[in-house]
Formats: C-alpha cells, structure tokens, sequence
C-alpha cells in the first residue's frame, strides 16, 4: 500500500510551518547536548580505554569495598524508605479519602504536610533531626540527658527520607483511591463483606499497581538523594555520596563517571519499570471516574486510631520543619535558649549571604520561565503535532527524570570541562553561570514536561485544529489558543521550576565553580562544619523564599487565572 | 456571501490507517471519486467507521491522503496546510475558545487575516445576525446553550467566507428536538450564504432533509451518489436500501420479460415488476419494497400469514410470513382500513412500479458491515 504520499505530504505540511521546524531543531540539539550528551560520556569513559571497549574500568569500580558497601546501602535505604513511605502515604491518603474528617484542623494538616516536602530545600529535615537528636540536642540531650548521642547513620537517613518522601505517596495514591467507584466497594459491602474484608479484597488488589509504581517511585527518589545522607549519613556512604566524594576527595573523575554508570543503570532498571509496567497497569485498573460521592467511614472504631495515627505523624513532621527556623534564632543550640539575631547578622556580614542569595536567586529566576515555557512546547509538540522526531524529544525529556543529579553533575563535568568529546568545542560555557542555569533546566524540565502533557490532554483536540483551520499557523495557534488555555498548568511548572533549581544541589554541587555562591552549597557546607545555627538562618531565609512563590502562585491563579465562569463548564 | 463558491473534486483518493490491535494496514478509505459543485450541499452518510470524516478531515488538510488528489476550485490543495486552505470546518464539539467571548470567536480568522477593526465589527455584527445571535457579542462560550454554541461555530466558519463549508456531525450533541431546528436552520444559511458545503452525518433523516446530494460510504468506499429521491427510491444495493429507510428484501428469480415489464417469480408467485436494463429471464432477482409501499388486502400480489399486528397511532404495524420471508407493512392512517390480526391469512398487494428491483441474490445488508 502507498502510505509514503501521506507520509511525505505530512512532511511537506510540517516544512512549510518554518517556526515549528526552527522550535524542533533547537530543542533536538538543546535535549541532545545537555541530556542524551553527558550521558553518553559516561559510557564511554566507563567502557572505552585505551585499546577500546573495556570492562576493566567498571570492573575496578566494582571491586572496591567501600563501593560495594555504598550499593548494599544505598540499596536497603532505598528499600526500606519505599516500603515505610507507601504505607504511611497509604494512610494517609485512605483517612483523607474514607474517613470523614469532622475538623479543619486536620484536613488543613493534610494540606500542610502535602505542600511542605514541596517548597523546603532537600535538608532540612536533616538538619532539625541533629538539633532534636544529634549531640546537643533538644530530646536527646535537654529532655533524656543522654551525652554523645549519634545520630548519624543508616537509621536517620531512612527516617528523614521516609519523611520526605510519603508525601509524594500520599498524593499519587490519593488521586488513585478517588478515582475507584464507591459501587464496586458497596457491592461487597451488600454481599456482607466486612470493613476490612472489603478493603483486603477490593481495595487493595484494584490499587496494586498504583502502589507499586508509588514504591517504586520513592525508592528511585531514595536512591538518587544526595543532601540527606551527606549530611546525616555519618560513614554510611550511599552511591550518591560516593560519587560526589570520588570526585572531590579522590580527584578521580574517571572513577566517579563509572560509578555514576552503576547508579544509572539501577535507576534506569527501575524506571522503565515503573513507566512502562506499572503506570500502565495502575491506570488501566482504574480507569471509570466515580460515579458519585463516597459515604464516607465514621465509625469511631476506625476513625480515631486512624486519624491519631495520621495527625501524630503530621504533627511530628511539621515540628521537625518549625524546627529550622528556631534554631537560627536561639543563642547556642542545647544551652542558651535567648533569642538573637546573631545567626542572621553572621550570615550576612561574615559569610556573603547577600551574595548567595542573589546568584542563588537570579539563576532560579532565568532558568524557571525557561524551563517552563520549554516543557509547555515540548508537551505541545508531543500531544498535538505529528514529526519524525517527536519520538526522540518525549523519549529525552522523559530520561531526564531517571538521571539522579549526582549522575548528570558528573556528565557535565566530563563532557565540558574539557569540551564536547575532549576537543575544546563548547568548553566556553564550562564554569559559567550559563551551565549552571542549563542544570537547572535539565533538572526541572521532566517534571514541567509532565504536567504540560496532562494539562494538554485534557484539551480538546478540535479547539486548536479549528484556529488552525480559520488560518492560523502553529505558532499562533500555540500563542492565542494552547498557552491560554494552560494558563494554570504553565504558571505552575513556572514556580515548580523555580523552587526545585533554588534549592537544587545534588547536580550543581559538582558543577559549581567557587566564583558563583549557590545558598544549598553554603548551607551543607556550613551543616558540614557543625555551624548548625548558620545552616538553620540560611535555610530559614531558602524556605521563606520558595513559600513566597509558592503563595504568589495561588494569588495569582486565583485572581487571574482560568476565571471561575470557565471552571464551571 | 462567499467571495466565490468552490468546487470540491476527490480524485482516487485513498487513506490508509493502521489498525492499533493486529498492526496491520488497512484502507480508511479506498478509491474515493466525489464531484461537488460549487454551491451545492452535500452529505456524507454512513455508519461510524466508514470513513467518511476522514474524507473531510482529508479536504480540511487534518489529515493527507496515501493516494489521489484533492481539488479545491480547480487546484490541487494536496500540499496545503489546514491553514492555507480555503475551507472552514464547525466543528462536532463546537470547539469554540474557552478563553475568548462570543465576538472574538467569530471574528479569531478575520483578525489572522489582518483586517482593520472596522470590517471586523461590520461583518461579524451581520453575521450573528445571520444565525439569529445578535446582540451576544460579549457573552461568554459557556453561557451559551448547546444550539447557541453551535451556532457561533456555524457563524465562526462562515465569517471568513471560505469556499467550502465543512460539517464534522455538528448536530450530534443536540438533543432530538433542537436537531431538527439547527439542521433547517444550517440549510437556510447555506441557501442564504449561497456557499458550497460538504456534512458528515450517520443520521439518515439529517441527510435527507438537508442536502442536494447524499454520499453513501461504506467500509471506506464510496457506495452511492445520488438525490435523497435517487438514493431512496432506487438504492445500488441491499446496504443503501437497508441504511436509508426500511426495506424488504424479496429473492427471487426473473421469469419472463415483456417491453418495459417483467415477472419475477418469488417464493412460488409471480410478482409483475418493471424491467430492469441488462437484466434477462432466469436471473438471480432481489426485490426491494418499502413497509410503507405495500399493503395488506383480502386479494393481491403474494398470499401471507400475520405474525405481528399492533396498532401504533399513526400506523398499524404489521409482520407477515411470505413463505419463509418475514415482510414488515405499515399501514398508515389505520382508521378505516380492515385491521387483521395475528394468524390471518392475506395478501401482501403493491404496484409493480413501487418494487425497486436489485440483480444478485446476495448484496450486503447493514448487520454484516
């Protein structure tokens, strides 16, 4: 059959749009330079030695103890932080969907502790856990009077990376539980299944899938956190750490980029599974919308166990939060309980915070309406064009969530400290602020793309082709149709964009050049120091910041976005 | 209205999709050969999957043909982007702009066209008035009902006065009532717009009230073309004469020919019917006959038993056993017709020129598309 005269007339209709052949060529070389680049690099220094293909360099990496220690670590935290944090989101999610919950206390609770994980920079969590239980702290020292309590290990990490982390898995499976038909539920009720009947054999199977791929997704997370156990892990080294050590400690980038392949390739294991399998599978499960309201539980016996359970745990997070800011503001941690502005004087004065916060700050304010108008032309081009290699930009996009930040910081230093393939070309850009604004995109661009491309797919498809029939070509269509009617989605991944690169570190820690002052390095290296009350001011003013833009945000949206007449519809 | 009215010419036309189960190609539509006369109103009708959307969609330029050529006023468009093309589509999901009032709709391809705000207010003002919207320039798109709505997307289309206007099935979000209202009301714009239109539609009574020429497509090719009279009084095959109305089908064999008449004989009887051309004795015959054209007698053309007598109000509805053929009659305005009940013995009595006759034992009929 002749398909090839549609084929090349689809061509032809695509060339004679030269805007949308220009927007597809920047964004091949821009996804092919700064994601599938640095990583190919990687594999070729890991694998091509002298005398070409090789094993021995990964098998030099393999051999070390201290890296194999680094992988059972980093694969047990990564275990027992998925587990802990699917079911503590697990409850979470099914008291916020079953049980009525009679105050605005605790769905304002749940509200909170959804957003916090969002807006704080990656350590905090980290951080109060020494003030509450390090040396000097405040239970472990004030209250149970124990001398030289150490908290660094295997044990904080697990715990502050769960608490990080089953925030994420609260709100997956709190979409996925609100999307099961209550009738599916009430048939068994009606065929005299109990409560917990009905939850073992309904619930749970239809939600299988859903938990795996929540799993799956906060032991990826685990896995690729690099903050937390640096601070917190004491001699427990994870592959994270190991690489950023081998790096800076060693001096042997060689070393560090094959490691960095180890990691890729579990992370890479795990999230083609998670993509392809399970995503799948757990929307394939759950696909018909409720049909109508849930009678909610509110039976004492399950309700307040639940719901104690719950608000202990949000109470117990949100303390650890308040945390950090008090402790930049007391006199000496574990002694003087003053307050004083002290903290703050030094970070000032002594210790060029003004300076950080600035560079921090521009940066995160070049590189987010960037990163947010990329992925909302990448989600365009993937949900609504048909081209050759359309293919390839989902297919980048997308790697660039498997890729831990550690791997890419890696990437970039090997593929530019000396330029493209060691030849000089692009070496330029090498230590500038330039590559690190890059980072910065890379690293949200995943998350933004996502959003775009389920905010698009709720569009209908005929909206855009009726602009585009009347005479419109793709860049008006995308200018006065798409981008305002994802007005919302846009200004969000807008804010995303910006909170993830101010607080960034994993990938730019290794980029950095001393020149530029990033607040998440000052904080770890002050947190490294034992300067807490100066990593606690600084991470204060870091949250302060990133709740400034998130609250911008809903502002904004509330007064100009979608209007309300429109979200009646 | 329209600058110039515009003729639509499809030329071995073909699109081939990939069936998303087995992977296999498979024609969309195949060999499509349509002529459409500038100003003429033409429907494409047929059930869902026989392609013929992807026709329109293919004149919009939505999607490009595999094989063949499409004409617009005489020029091949074939290389065209939706957006260089002469021709505005209404939409079966209105696909107004959420973010925009009712006058900016309208008037979105006048201002892409560059004109001054004096002619944008002027022809968008006369043509609301046209769809009967007049005075709604500032109303938003969802405090409009469904009819309005479709009739902003109608006045959308026809502002930019394209030579060809494109229906995707604009009325099938419409309840019954307001369906019949909207597609008098889109007949006498086009009338009044004096413009060429092409109307994809599964609904059959739509096709016939509103258009000059109705397509018949099946399974992706084009199965007739003709008049609502042509396509209903003389259907190709059993399938046109199944999908447009309701037949009987009565097989048979052809037992004698005479001048313009001919006997075919059917389950025993003769039947006399006007000969068809190239048709000879003892060929294979397939009568059509419409509920509507036959009636039940106490004497007539073939002997029947009545399995089904109900009265319907307006018609008496009867099922009849001719033989092993189950034939359906309605008998309109009952009231002073003699009523047979179930197990009578009758006649089934129509007029040789109301039997369409098919050659062929076989054809296709709609339940084995």
């Amino acid at each position: 059959m002749a398909t090839a005269q549609g084929a090349s007339l689809d061509r032809k209709k695509l060339m004679a749009d030269p805007i949308m052949v220009s927007t597809i060529v920047v964004l091949v070389v821009f996804l092919t330079l700064f994601i599938i680049y640095p990583l190919v690099i990687l594999l070729v220094d890991s694998f091509i030695g002298d005398g070409g293909f090789t094993l021995d360099i990964i098998k030099g990496v393999l051999a070390k103890p201290a890296f194999k220690t680094a992988i059972v670590n980093t694969l047990i935290i990564g275990a027992v932080t998925g587990v802990l944090s699917t079911l503590i989101g697990l409850l979470f999610a099914y008291v916020e969907v079953y049980v009525r919950l009679k105050t605005r206390f605790l769905s304002g609770l749940f509200k909170v502790v959804s957003i916090l994980p969002v807006v704080s920079p990656p350590f905090v969590l980290s951080l109060s856990m020494i003030l509450l239980f390090g040396r000097s702290g405040i239970i472990s020292k004030t209250l149970l009077g124990i001398q030289n309590s150490n908290i660094y290990g295997m044990r904080s990490i697990i715990i502050i990376q769960t608490m990080t982390f089953f925030p994420v898995c609260y709100m997956m499976l709190k979409g996925l539980l609100k999307n099961i038909d209550p009738s599916l539920e009430e048939a068994a009720r009606d065929m005299g299944a109990s409560r917990w009947k009905v939850f073992t054999s309904v619930t749970w199977p239809l939600l299988l899938p859903g938990i795996g791929n929540a799993f799956l997704v906060t032991v990826m997370e685990s896995i690729a956190d690099f903050a937390n156990p640096m601070m917190i892990g004491g001699n427990v080294d994870t592959l994270a750490t190991s690489i950023y050590l081998q790096i800076t400690g060693n001096y042997d980038k060689q070393g560090a980029a094959a490691m960095a392949v180890v990691l890729l390739s579990i992370t890479f294991i795990m999230f083609f599974v998670q993509k392809y399998i399970l995503e799948a599978k757990a929307t394939a499960t759950l696909t018909g919308k409720a049909s109508r309201q849930r009678m909610l539980i509110t039976d004492r016996s399950v309700r307040v166990p639940l719901v104690i359970l719950c608000a202990g745990v949000a109470i117990f997070v949100i303390a650890m939060y308040i945390c950090v800011p008090y402790g930049s503001l007391i006199k000496t941690w574990g002694r003087d309980y003053t307050l004083t502005w002290k903290w703050y004087e030094k970070v000032f004065v002594n210790y060029r915070g003004g300076q950080a916060f600035t560079d921090s700050f521009l940066m995160a304010l070049i590189a987010s309406p960037l990163t947010a108008l990329l992925s909302m032309i990448i989600s365009y081009l993937v949900v609504k064009k048909r081209f050759a290699l359309k293919g390839f930009i989902e297919f980048a996009s997308m790697l660039a969530m498997a890729v831990p930040g550690t791997v890419l910081g890696v990437g970039f230093i090997r593929g530019y400290a000396n330029g493209l393939f060691r030849t000089g070309a692009l070496q330029f850009i090498y230590g500038t602020t330039a590559i690190l604004i890059i980072v910065f995109i890379v690293r949200s661009l995943p998350t933004g793309t996502r959003s775009g491309i389920s905010a698009l797919r709720q569009i209908d498809k005929s909206i855009e082709e009726s602009a585009y029939d009347m005479g419109a070509n793709s860049f008006e269509v995308f200018m006065t149709v798409t981008l305002p009617l994802i007005k919302d989605s846009f200004l969000s991944g807008l804010v995303t964009a910006f909170v993830r690169s101010i607080t960034a570190i994993s990938a730019v820690i290794l980029v950095v050049t001393p020149a530029t002052l990033l607040i998440t390095v000052q904080i770890n290296e002050y947190a490294n120091r034992g300067e807490f009350a100066v990593a606690c001011a600084f991470s204060t003013i870091l949250i302060l910041i990133t709740y400034a833009a998130v609250l911008g945000m809903n502002i904004f949206i509330k007064y100009f976005g979608t209007s309300k007449a429109q979200e009646e519809d | 209205m329209a600058k110039e009215k515009k003729g639509v010419r499809i030329e071995h036309v073909s699109k081939i999709y990939q069936d998303p189960k087995t992977g296999q190609d498979f024609y969309a539509v195949h060999d499509a050969n349509i002529d459409i006369e500038p100003g003429e109103f033409v429907c494409l009708l047929g059930p869902s999957g026989c392609g013929k959307t992807t026709i329109l969609r293919m004149i919009a330029g939505f999607e490009s043909p595999d094989e063949g050529e499409i004409y617009l006023g005489g020029e091949a468009i074939n290389e065209l982007t939706p957006n260089k093309r002469d021709t505005a589509m209404v939409f079966q999901s209105y696909a107004l702009l959420p973010h925009y009032n009712i006058f900016d709709n309208v008037a979105y391809g006048l201002k892409l066209r560059k004109m001054d705000e004096k002619t944008i207010k002027d022809k968008v003002t006369r043509i609301l008035g046209l769809v009967g919207l007049e005075g709604m320039e500032n109303r938003m798109t969802n405090q409009l009902s469904g009819g309005q709505q479709q009739r902003v997307a109608l006045a959308r289309a026809l502002v930019i006065e394209p030579g060809v206007l494109l229906f995707d099935e604009p009325l099938s979000n419409l309840d019954a009532k307001l369906r019949v209202d909207m597609r008098n009301e889109i007949r006498r714009i086009q009338q009044e717009a004096g413009i060429t239109a092409v109307y994809v539609t599964h609904d059959q009574s739509e096709a016939m009230a509103i258009s000059d020429k109705i397509i018949i497509m099946k399974k992706g090719v084009v199965d007739q073309i003709g008049t609502p009279h042509e396509i209903y009084y003389q259907p190709k095959d059993e399938f046109v004469a199944d999908f447009i109305g309701e037949s009987n089908f009565l097989h048979g064999s052809i037992a004698g020919i005479e001048g313009n008449r001919a006997i075919a004989s059917i389950e025993g009887c003769e039947v006399p019917v006007s000969a068809v051309e190239g048709m000879s004795a003892g060929d294979d015959c397939t009568l059509v006959l419409r509920p509507e054209a036959a009636l039940l007698a106490d004497t007539g053309v073939l002997p029947c038993t009545v399995v089904l007598s109900r009265f319907m109000g307006n018609y008496q509805n009867y099922q009849v056993m001719v033989g092993d053929t189950l034939v359906k009659i309605t008998d309109f305005n009952p009231k002073n017709h003699k009523i047979y009940e179930v197990g009578d013995r009758a006649f089934v009595d129509f007029k040789p020129e109301d039997v369409h006759v098919l050659s062929g034992e076989g054809g296709f009929t709609v339940e084995n598309i």
